[in-house]
């Protein structure tokens, strides 16, 4: 019984260092790129009169995480790739400094428009628990998806 | 000795990252290519084109005259940034190509610029010499009838061409000036 006790107030006291980890630990990522990338045949395939969307319509951010896109063309043409032309090879990286929704006139949507969203820096507390929590789940879907 | 002293040093800065070459604000093309060239007829009275100005930095900008929000706060952005060059401004140019050419004749875009900045020139053409110069930029124009006349949304970023020629940078809209005299300095060094 007290071997019982003993163990749940252990995992009890392993769940709030979890939680307090979580909830106040800085972020650390490998990269703050979010990377999109036009594949090689892409032009051809357009030409073929096949719908290629790449870009999503909304793209979103966070400061301090991921905060900065990066575009690549690895076609064989020059490609209005988001807000500008990018050559066969080139990549473009911009970084955003400041929370804020930026529309960019982009002819690649039907639309017109493209739009970036740039979450502010989850601040400790519940939004740093609620950034992870949405990692977690974000990370867990992906490699389910890969499996 | 000395050159254990030299190689902890290197690595010292190299980890301190004293090294790495600073960033620019603006969205950076890697690699940088020639910038598009083109010729239009210059505010000024002299054909535009890039290799006018090879040599300085160029802020190259697409708008319109009768364009009563985006344009006006680009333009006083890029004319305080070159006042705050100082002595560098000499090497900064600003190059403003019209999205309508019905309305923004030569005279006209002196004028409108002349407001702004002095050296700033301006470019316009045919419909269809402009629509080449949007193209291989990737610009998108859209045309608005409006009560008081056509309206237009445009693009609104600058790009950013180095003193080769190499279109390096775009500038989302809603830098600062700050953010320009950053960015064009860092090219001026290159």
């Amino acid at each position: 019984m007290r071997v019982a006790r003993r163990s749940a107030a252990v995992l009890v006291l392993a769940l709030l260092a979890v939680l307090a980890w979580a909830t106040l630990a800085p972020i650390h990522v490998a990269t703050r790129d979010e990377p999109f990338e036009i594949p090689k045949g892409t032009w051809a395939r357009r030409m073929a009169g096949n719908k290629v969307e790449i870009l999503p319509q909304t793209i979103r951010l966070t400061l301090g995480v991921h905060d900065v896109l990066l575009l690549r063309n690895l076609d064989d043409v020059p490609q209005v790739f988001g807000p500008t032309v990018i050559m066969p090879g080139q990549s473009f990286r911009l970084p955003f400094e400041v929370a804020s929704i930026y529309g960019f006139a982009c002819t690649a949507h039907a639309s017109g428009q493209m739009n970036v969203v740039v979450d502010p820096h989850p601040a400790p507390g519940w939004e740093r628990l609620r950034w992870r929590a949405g990692h977690w789940q974000e990370e867990s879907w992906w490699s389910k998806e890969e499996a | 000795m000395n050159r254990v002293l030299a190689l902890l040093l290197v690595a010292l800065l190299s980890s301190a990252g004293a090294v790495e070459a600073p960033a620019l604000k603006a969205g950076v093309f890697s690699p940088p290519h020639p910038a598009p060239e083109f010729r239009l007829a210059g505010s000024d009275g002299t054909p535009l084109t890039l290799a006018r100005f090879h040599g300085k930095v160029v802020a190259l900008a697409f708008g319109y005259s009768h364009c009563a929000d985006v344009c006006p706060v680009t333009l006083a952005t890029l004319a305080q940034a070159r006042r705050q060059l100082g002595a560098q401004a000499g090497d900064f140019q600003v190059v403003y190509v019209t999205v309508d050419p019905e309305r923004d004749n030569a005279a006209q875009l002196k004028t409108w610029l002349g407001a702004f900045d002095a050296s700033f020139v301006g470019g316009t053409g045919s419909a269809q010499a402009l629509d080449t110069v949007d193209r291989l930029y990737g610009i998108s124009v859209k045309r608005m009838e409006s009560a008081n006349g056509a309206l237009f949304g445009h693009s609104s970023s600058v790009y950013l061409i180095d003193r080769a020629g190499r279109l390096r940078a775009m500038m989302p809209y809603g830098h600062v000036a700050e953010d320009y005299a950053h960015d064009v300095r860092l090219l001026m060094q290159q």
